[in-house]
């Protein structure tokens, strides 16, 4: 099958793995770096640090269905 | 959802998080789609097999310039609009954008031996492509050098827009300078001059590669909001500290 590819099938295979290595580097750095960045963020977050937002947001809603209830 | 809507990092992250694998798993079908025209296209009557290696080169070239065309619009986004995902966008962009230079300037260097008997040629093309390069890796260097991310976001977007003269520059270099490289032969006046058993394949690569950016890019933007709020949160708590 290399055969196939003619005189210059190296310089061809060669173009082709750069292309895979490229995808494939940047793919597993996005899903890497988002695991390390949720473990991070979820160890932070069970310190008990949240976002300004987030704490509002909290303070505004009704913690429980009970709790409107009553 | 309205695109204002999509201003608020939160719903933005619940929309990434919906979309991601689907496009993802789009992406894989047409790469699938594309590599099969790729295997069933003819040889080149003067380049031989060598061709395959325009469906590598071709959509990546095109997609660096279209990654920095999606950091330039961004970069307007952060200094006239100053819309709260533009840097982050213009951010999560740049190393993809680099790595699809880089592939661009390899691949063309691989073809390039074989068609022109040379790896490199200082000619305008490349030269411009290698400062499209250098460019992405000053910009991710700036970013990680200001810490403060608006001080960091204004000054990486005028560099992003002075550094855009260069689009034209690249796209043009073939038809302004004698180069080694040959001219614009898909998006031209007067149509493609590749034939339909090429262009077709090619097409379809350049179509998967471009679902390969906006995957990679939605997933790095998604990234480049934890990180911003992993950031805040480390400030609030040093702050609770002192």
């Amino acid at each position: 099958m290399i055969a196939a590819l003619g005189p210059y099938a190296g310089f061809i295979l060669l173009s082709y793995g750069a292309a895979i290595l490229a995808a494939v580097g940047l793919t597993l750095w996005v899903i890497l770096d988002h695991r390390r960045l949720r473990n991070t963020l979820a160890a932070l977050e069970a310190r008990g640090l949240t976002r300004r937002s987030a704490r509002s947001a909290a303070r505004l809603a009704p913690e429980t269905p009970l709790e409107t209830q009553a | 959802m309205s695109l204002s809507d999509l201003a608020n990092p939160t719903r933005f992250l619940t929309l990434a998080g919906r979309l991601i694998p689907w496009l993802a798993g789009l992406t894989l079908v047409l790469f699938a789609v594309g590599l099969t025209l790729v295997a069933r296209s003819p040889a080149d009557y003067l380049q031989g097999e060598t061709v395959r290696i325009m469906y590598i080169h071709v959509p990546s070239a095109w997609l660096s310039m279209l990654t920095y065309t999606i950091m330039a619009v961004s970069a307007l986004g952060t200094l006239v609009w100053r819309h709260p995902l533009a840097d982050v966008a213009a951010r999560a962009a740049a190393p993809i954008g680099a790595t699809f230079t880089a592939l661009a300037l390899v691949t063309g260097s691989l073809w390039g031996r074989p068609m022109w008997g040379t790896y490199w040629e200082w000619d305008a093309r490349l030269t411009s492509v290698l400062v499209l390069f250098i460019m992405y890796l000053g910009l991710i260097a700036l970013w990680r050098t200001i810490e403060d991310p608006t001080r960091g976001a204004r000054a990486a977007a005028i560099l992003i827009l002075v550094g855009s003269v260069n689009l034209p520059i690249i796209k043009f270099s073939v038809d302004w300078w004698n180069t080694l490289h040959q001219p614009a032969s898909v998006f031209r006046l007067g149509g493609p001059t590749i034939d339909a058993t090429m262009l077709v394949p090619l097409a379809a690569m350049a179509l998967a590669f471009t679902f390969l950016l906006i995957t990679l890019h939605l997933a790095a933007m998604r990234n480049e909001i934890l990180r911003r709020r992993i950031r805040a949160l480390g400030l609030t708590a040093a702050g609770a500290i002192r």
